[in-house]
């Protein structure tokens, strides 16, 4: 079994949809209110067998992001992040 | 947006009995800060594909980059890289990733490393920029690995030994002969003893298996450690 | 163009002449994980069944227990490629458990302990083909496997056999849960290979 990872794990993943390093982004959870990076983020099913990523809360697990990658669509929701903050220096990843 | 760059295995090194350190020679590789990883594909013949993180052990400028793998009996793609790839042959990467968990000179906090098993890897690189950076900041690693044989990178750890970097090893299950302690775990009596304490305010880098970081992570921030200065990188498993 | 990696064939697939299109076998039972797996007494275990009119049916462990159960062997089939042969589960059949709820709506809206949701015609749940499960292989079902009660649909793709299952609400219209939402296809027959939209 394959447990969670972090964030960071996400940044291949993420640089194929944004422009730049998303894991540096700052998140606020519309759950719990907590405010961090991207990076710092949990993350399950980066595995071969998962259905795609979740990006889970790192307080109250509440689902952030949500990446599925289809033969024909890349499918990103964001059903629990109510600001997300980039930071326009941020060079591309 | 980062796109997967054709790479060519230029030499494979074996580590320990169940890892070895492989060099990719990447068209277009445009060089990487200490820390950062890369997504690697591999296509089989049917265009089977399977995309997998590896962080990397080299650093600065240059189109090579260096990673170090350690097998995982059942997996897909370890056993491929550790058993089976050879100089020559081709593979994808895309990087370098990551802007979180990265050391660069200009941090000049001293920096407590802690690593698991293959977790080594993004420390090691941040061990060799110290290193070539002429930085002066102290540097200190708690490198934790089952036995003698499983560690990676040992005689280069044991050459960039000097006044600002310092390995303690931890054995989890056989240690080397005449060692002082037997077989532990990293638990925190064992942190605290061995690295830099957090009245010295020191940034800290954590790798490796999820639930040896989880547990390190823990320990830390009980120590009275910062967590916003505990970084943390989980492989999985 | 990707480059082929030189001796790569991937995890070893085993196609079978039974199995559905894309289908590989394997023999043991991997766990997909999408968050942490959510601890569940049966104590506070409950199961309901929720309609149009607001009336709800609730049984708690030691009532759904109570329910004549059944053995049942099948295949299952997950949309990330693997299916297994012959798997043995006891459970309650959903026919027991809708044979009270008066509801005019078709779809049903499976929801889990830990969030997760997923939608499903009702005559996909009735007639024989889906149950309560509780054990497997003569065990009781592990949690990382969804215990103590999870869903069994087996002529859907495996998501559809939502984990840690808590309860079912009847939809008037078909609305995507939580994968089918994210690009997974909203009945996933695994024999029309309907993996995603
Ligand atoms: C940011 C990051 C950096 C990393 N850096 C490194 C590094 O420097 N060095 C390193 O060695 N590792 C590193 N890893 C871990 C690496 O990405 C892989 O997870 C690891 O190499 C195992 O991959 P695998 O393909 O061999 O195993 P996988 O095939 O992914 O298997 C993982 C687990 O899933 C199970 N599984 C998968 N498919 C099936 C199936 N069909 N049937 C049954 N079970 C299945 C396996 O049994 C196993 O338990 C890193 C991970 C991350 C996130
Ligand atoms: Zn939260």
């Amino acid at each position: 079994m394959t447990s969670h990872v972090d964030g960071n794990a996400l940044a291949g993943s993420l640089s194929e949809i944004f422009r730049t390093d998303m894991t540096t982004a700052v998140c606020c959870c519309g759950g719990c209110g907590d405010t961090t990076t991207i990076a710092t983020e949990m993350v399950y099913g980066t595995d071969a067998l998962a259905h795609g990523s979740i990006v889970r809360c790192r307080s109250c697990d509440d689902v952030l992001i949500t990446l599925v990658d289809t033969p024909e669509r890349t499918v990103v929701r964001f059903p629990g992040i109510t600001t997300l903050t980039v930071d326009r220096e941020t060079p591309p990843a | 947006m980062t796109d997967w760059k054709v790479g060519t295995v230029t030499d494979t090194r074996t580590e320990t009995p169940t890892g070895r350190s492989i060099t990719i020679s990447v068209d277009g590789w445009p060089g990487n800060l200490a820390g950062q990883h890369l997504d690697l594909r591999l296509t089989a013949p049917d265009g089977y594909q399977a995309v997998r993180s590896y962080s990397i052990a080299s650093v600065g400028d240059g189109s090579t980059v260096e990673l170090a793998v350690d097998r995982f009996p059942t997996g897909e793609v370890s056993p491929y890289l550790v058993d089976d790839v050879l100089p020559g042959d081709q593979l994808e990467v895309k990087g370098p990733l990551g802007r979180w968990f990265v050391w660069t000179p200009e941090d000049t906090r001293p920096i407590q490393l802690v690593a698991g098993g293959s977790g080594i890897v993004p420390l090691i690189a941040m061990a060799r920029a110290h290193a070539m950076s002429g930085s002066t900041t102290a540097f200190r690693l708690l490198y934790s690995v089952r036995t003698p044989e499983d560690r990676f990178f040992a005689d280069e750890l044991a050459s960039l030994e000097s006044e600002t970097f310092h390995v303690d090893y931890v054995y989890t299950r056989s240690t080397p002969a005449d060692w002082p302690t037997p077989p532990r775990r990293v638990t925190r009596d064992v942190i605290e003893a061995l690295t830099i304490s957090a009245a010295d305010a020191p940034g800290v880098f954590v790798c490796g298996p999820t639930g040896f970081v989880e547990a390190v992570a823990r320990a830390l921030v009980e120590l009275g450690h910062d967590p916003q200065s505990v970084k943390t990188e989980r492989f999985g498993g | 163009m990707a480059v082929f990696s030189r001796g790569f064939g991937g995890r070893a697939r085993e196609s079978a002449p039974d199995l559905p299109p894309g289908q590989f076998l394997t023999e043991d039972f991997p766990v997909l994980s999408a968050g942490p797996t959510p601890e569940i007494y049966t104590a506070e275990w409950s199961f309901s069944i929720r309609t149009e009119t607001g009336a709800q049916h609730t049984w708690d462990w030691e009532q759904f227990r109570a329910l004549p159960s059944e053995l049942v062997s099948t295949d299952i089939h997950c949309v990330t490629r693997w299916s297994k042969l012959g798997t043995s589960w006891r459970g309650v059949s959903l026919d027991t458990l809708f044979e009270e709820v008066e509801s005019s709506y078709d779809y049903v809206m499976a929801h889990s302990y830990g969030g997760y949701t997923t939608n499903l015609p009702l005559e996909d749940l009735l007639d024989g083909k889906a149950w309560i499960a509780y054990e497997f292989d003569g065990e009781d079902l592990d949690p990382e496997h969804g215990g103590p009660a999870r869903l069994l649909v087996p002529h859907l793709y495996f998501w559809k056999s939502a984990k840690w299952v808590r309860g079912l609400v009847m939809m008037k219209d078909d609305e995507p849960g939580f994968w089918e939402q994210n690009g997974y296809h909203t009945y996933g027959d695994p024999w029309q290979e309907q993996r995603y939209w």
